[in-house]
């Protein structure tokens, strides 16, 4: 009979290792988002040029490469990660490219008229932005965000590959003390669900929450 | 400047959408506190100026003075230079515009959308800014209502904040651009009411678009009827309305008094 109590403080260790992950991994990916997608949306060729070349690059590879490029081939020029940034990294340029689409696609989806209300009351194109379309924007946004978090949850898996001990790390090495498949594998298949719904949890309450007094009049 | 100078100045204007050419060579001049009511077939071209003096639409030829100065142009050393974003900032301040569809900002209160510009565009302190756009949503009636999200609003109300919000920069001209053609005819009243209040309180120069002939005859100084992209005839309203001697005026007004509305 295996003594389960030490495996479990591994699981847990490794839990907070991918919900580290994917706090950062979703901050990075929030800039680079934002950064991108307006840059899609920049009146300077430069800019534009620049966005869409980072998003097609990160979005037409795979993150496993991405990872291992920032792991193992950056250090041969000099650039030395531990797994963790080269994790935060690979992740969160990989989903900030998805991302930052959404942003460019929620800007766009704003109507005409609130660009002209803008034009008509002399706020600057950035004044404009910053209060008037980003704000309705962000809620257009929101949901496909949720999505783009639970994808980031799940690839932080990849990161077990680059000996970084998250969660499909430690259960792994559960599996190789123990040769028990099944129980560390539907642990953590649990614990990964779990957190996606947490994410999607609050996401919902965030949209909920910046909802209230338009009263589905969204149009 | 003198005193009868016009404030609005436009010289030979042409514009296109594509092939279709909405206004060709238009001249007209506004004179300071002047209410203007433009009317005509929709397409004619009455929308598309308050746009262009408003810029959201460029011109593709011509000449535009505000208060004697370009609106498209700026003079370097005797030279006439496309505007620059600053030049057209620094214009746009004389000019403050209400739409068809109100173009509430949905996600601020009634207030909050008062005292956005203001604020961000004048450096107003913000206490200053909400006194200032209590007293004009007092004056629209509104001020009951300074919480409220544009949600809970009727068009009539919505329409009242955004007059509220316009006034809110102290435009020495304003540009209505159908303000009651989205409205219940219930709420139109409402709405025209504070058009009249404007009128009486402030010296503001007025441009209206507008199918409401009845109150375009009762508060227009003149009356300019267009008719694809020009000035068929114009004149003082009795004359326009009672008696006008252009055959597509005649018509045009023939059709509209048809549809029910009282001239």
């Amino acid at each position: 009979m295996t003594q389960w109590s030490g495996y479990f403080g591994l699981i847990l260790q490794g839990t907070l290792v991918t919900i580290e992950l994917t706090l950062m991994g979703s901050v990075l990916a929030l800039i680079m988002a934002f950064l991108a997608g307006m840059g899609r949306l920049s009146r300077f060729f430069a800019l534009r040029a620049l966005a869409t070349a980072y998003i097609e690059f990160f979005r037409g590879t795979s993150i496993f490469v991405q990872l291992f490029f920032a792991y193992f081939v950056l250090p041969l020029v000099g650039l030395e990660l531990t797994p963790l940034q080269a994790g935060v990294l690979a992740l969160g340029l990989n989903v900030g490219a998805y991302a930052a689409e959404v942003v460019r696609g929620a800007v766009q989806s704003i109507g005409r008229e609130q660009y002209e209300a803008c034009t008509a009351l002399n706020l600057g194109r950035w004044q404009g932005m910053r209060h008037v379309i980003l704000p309705q924007a962000f809620l257009v946004m929101l949901p496909t965000f949720g999505n783009n978090a639970i994808e980031l949850l799940k690839a932080t898996s990849v990161v077990s590959l680059i000996s970084l001990a998250d969660l499909t790390f430690q259960a792994q090495v559960v599996r190789a003390q123990t040769g028990n498949t099944m129980v560390p594998f539907t642990t953590i298949l649990v614990i990964y669900f779990i957190l996606a719904l947490f994410i999607s949890w609050g996401v919902r309450s965030l949209e909920r929450r910046m909802a209230r007094g338009l009263d589905g009049v969204r149009v | 400047m003198s005193a009868s100078a016009p404030i609005i100045k436009i010289d030979g204007i042409s514009k296109s959408f594509g092939s279709f050419k909405v206004l060709d060579g238009l001249s007209m001049q506004v004179m300071p506190r002047e209410k203007l009511a433009l009317i005509g077939p929709s397409g004619s071209g009455k929308t598309t100026i308050l746009r262009i003096l408003m810029t959201l639409e460029r011109i593709d030829g011509g000449h535009i003075q505000i208060e004697g100065e370009q609106l498209y142009h700026m003079e370097r050393n005797g030279q006439l230079l496309p505007a620059d974003e600053r030049h057209l900032a620094r214009m746009r301040q004389k000019i403050g515009m209400v739409f068809q569809l109100f173009n509430l900002f949905p996600h601020k209160c009634v207030i909050d959308n008062v005292t956005l510009a203001p604020v961000l565009t004048k450096g107003m302190p913000r206490a200053a800014a909400e006194k200032r756009a209590m007293e004009l949503l007092d004056m629209v009636g509104m001020a009951d209502k300074a919480k409220a999200m544009p949600a809970q609003l009727s068009g009539g109300q919505k329409q009242r904040v955004a007059i509220a919000r316009a006034l809110a920069l102290q435009p020495k001209i304003m540009l209505f651009d159908e303000v009651t053609s989205a409205l219940d005819p219930e709420l139109v009243e409402e709405v025209l009411n504070v058009l009249w209040r404007l009128c009486a309180e402030t010296d503001m120069t007025m441009l209206l678009v507008t199918h409401e002939m009845g109150f375009a005859h009762d508060f227009a100084d003149r009356v300019l009827f267009f008719d694809r992209g020009r000035i068929v005839e114009e004149g003082k309203p009795d004359e326009i309305f009672r008696n006008p001697k252009q055959e597509r005026t005649q018509g045009f007004l023939k059709k509209i008094i048809a549809a029910g509305h009282r001239v």
